[in-house]
């Protein structure tokens, strides 16, 4: 049996933000779950001994002169927004009434 | 010969001997995009008077006399994940729809600076997702070699422009295979280089440990010189490398491959590769020998991990790029009915503005950096990819070179492979572990398979930084099977018939 249940498409839909329909759930939920079968043949591969490595081409304490240089404008920042309002970004209440 | 069907580098002289305008060429290429964009769907945005008043620019300067970078004129195309002022930038997603960035990447920075006329934005899979372009929010883009199929993907619409005659370069990016896998299938030549050696900065992020951009082009020496414009460091990436890799187009003018040592990977050839695929590869081998080349037989038996490894690194590092689509900032915003906090608004901003497999990434992805599955998924994918650096770090050892068939088929059909995103994922066999690694690769055309008269890529593989040494042999494999066929790739391709 599958680890990957509509429930779980569900909650994980949740935590990425994303109002997936019953619809998608049902065809995400039988996707992901063949998806999860092969791709988990990653862990027949490796063992404790083995390190991870997260970056292709090693690199440490990548850093650059401390001098201000020109950036955009508040009026290109927000050129893009859905809503602004006095030069910021516009959003719907942060927490519901209740 | 038409101008449209010359190289870039035969265009740069022409310009420079002022046999043609850069006004001259650059309407010559809109005209052929006019004609055939409708039908083959390569472009999403074609910037018309932009590309004109840069052209003429250009063409101003150089009655001037005023000195010139050795592109300056020729114009090219730019996938639509790499940032541009002024011009909608969409990474073929409905999210970002409309949107016109206030910024340029800094390749298209470069490109501007080499005065590059720009024609336009290509077609790719939503935020380069995909191998087949048909995961654009604004339909596939075709092959011109045969408009049932698909001209690969992510970067489907450059390759089919650059193969189409729409545009004698362009700019691709390449998390999974997304410059080289187009390319082999369209009998163009696509390089991904070292990752770190050309900035990312304004490239709309997939997978950031992955992804790197590179050039599409018609011939070696094309890719070169474009590999020299965009290459180089760049303080606004932080992952960019600090040393210069040298001149590719040097290494691009290389004749001999006398004692090249050319590493035939073990696991990427036979079972599973097309018939014509393979026998292509072999002949384009034999020239390599015949010409001084020595062969060995090289084994990465990590490879068969590859592909698992990748669809759990890459989903991983999606899911957290994508989670900057929030309606807040730039892109679409869907208002749900009645009151809603700024967490539905996202919800149904994402639901409505990411296609299905955007979204099946972004959930792999969460589930995979999911804790109590962290260690088991992402970990274990990561540990993989040490192994597949040492893996290549040994067959370094006996060879100069590593090569492939780019793919195991040629192009596959529309919808082929749509409903089924596993079989998908399979096509990219033989281009992830140059990803996973870091190192550079490059697809050359090597001639059509005869099953269906469909191009064949080959793909090199050099160790990192060693980018140079890809353009050395792909010059000289380039010149002996041209001498071979007695004309170049791309003029086996049937004359289109649009209307």
């Amino acid at each position: 049996m599958s680890e990957i249940t509509p429930e779980l498409v569900r909650h994980l839909a949740a935590l990425a933000r994303i109002e997936v329909s019953e619809a998608e759930v049902a065809q995400f939920a039988s996707q992901l779950a063949l998806i999860v079968e092969s791709v988990a043949t990653v862990k027949a591969a490796v063992s404790d001994e083995i390190f991870a490595t997260s970056h292709p081409i090693p690199m440490a304490n990548v850093f650059r002169e401390d001098v201000v240089k020109p950036s955009l404008t508040q009026a290109q920042a927000l050129s893009g927004a859905a809503d602004s309002e006095s030069g910021r970004f516009k959003v719907s209440a942060i927490l519901d009434e209740d | 010969m038409s101008v449209l069907n010359k190289s870039a580098h035969e265009l740069a002289s022409m310009l420079v001997s002022k046999e043609i305008s850069s006004v001259e060429l650059t309407r010559a290429q809109l005209d052929n995009i006019d004609k055939l964009n409708p039908r083959l769907n390569s472009y999403l945005t074609v910037t018309h008077e932009l590309a004109l008043t840069q052209a003429r620019q250009v063409d101003e300067l150089r009655a001037k006399g005023e000195k010139l970078s050795a592109l300056a004129g020729v114009p090219i195309a730019v996938k639509d994940n790499l940032t541009t002022i002024g011009i909608e930038t969409t990474a073929g997603s409905k999210i970002l729809q409309g949107w016109v960035p206030p910024y340029n990447a800094t390749v298209v920075e470069k490109i501007l600076s080499h005065r590059m006329p720009i024609l336009g934005k290509t077609n790719l899979d939503e935020f380069a997702m995909g191998s087949s372009t048909e995961n654009s929010a604004y339909g596939p883009s075709l092959n011109p070699w045969d408009l049932a199929r698909t001209p690969g993907g992510s970067g489907g619409g450059s390759s089919s422009a650059v193969a189409s005659m729409q545009a004698p370069l362009a700019l691709g990016s390449d998390t999974g295979g997304s410059i080289r896998f187009p390319a082999a299938v369209t009998g163009t030549v696509g390089v991904k280089p070292t990752y770190g050696a050309v900035s990312r900065y304004g490239l709309i992020a997939l997978g950031s440990s992955l992804d790197q951009i590179g050039p599409v082009t018609r011939n070696v020496l094309d890719a070169a010189m474009l590999h020299d414009v965009i290459a180089g460091h760049d303080d606004m990436d932080a992952t960019s490398l600090a040393e210069s890799l040298g001149s590719m187009t040097e290494a691009a003018k290389n004749d001999s491959v006398k004692g090249l040592k050319v590493g035939i990977i073990k696991e990427l050839t036979g079972e599973g590769f097309q018939a014509g695929v393979s026998e292509r590869f072999q002949e384009a081998l034999e020239l390599l020998v015949a010409a001084g080349a020595e062969i060995v037989e090289v084994s990465c038996p990590s490879f068969q991990y590859a592909i698992a490894a990748y669809y759990l690194i890459q989903p991983a590092e999606a899911s957290s790029n994508l989670a900057r689509f929030d309606s807040v900032r730039f892109g679409l915003r869907v208002m749900p009915e009645g009151a809603a906090t700024v967490e539905k608004v996202m919800a149904a901003t994402r639901e409505a503005g990411f296609g299905a497999e955007v979204k099946r990434r972004i959930i792999l992805g969460t589930y995979a950096l999911s804790s109590g599955y962290y260690d088991a998924y992402y970990g274990s994918a990561q540990k993989v990819r040490t192994l597949i650096q040492a893996d290549l770090a040994k067959a370094f050892e006996k060879a100069d070179v590593l090569v492939s068939p780019t793919a195991p088929t040629t192009a596959f059909l529309l919808g082929e492979k749509q409903e089924d995103p596993l079989a998908m994922y399979l096509n990219d066999i033989a281009t992830i572990p140059a990803n996973l690694a870091g190192i550079p690769g490059m697809s050359l055309p090597v001639g059509l398979a005869s099953e269906d008269n469909l191009p064949v890529g080959a793909q090199f593989l050099a160790p990192a930084r060693q980018d140079a040494r890809l353009y050395k042999v792909g010059a000289v494999l380039e010149k002996l099977l041209e001498n071979k066929w007695s004309k170049s790739m791309l003029d086996f391709a049937p004359k289109l018939e649009v209307n």
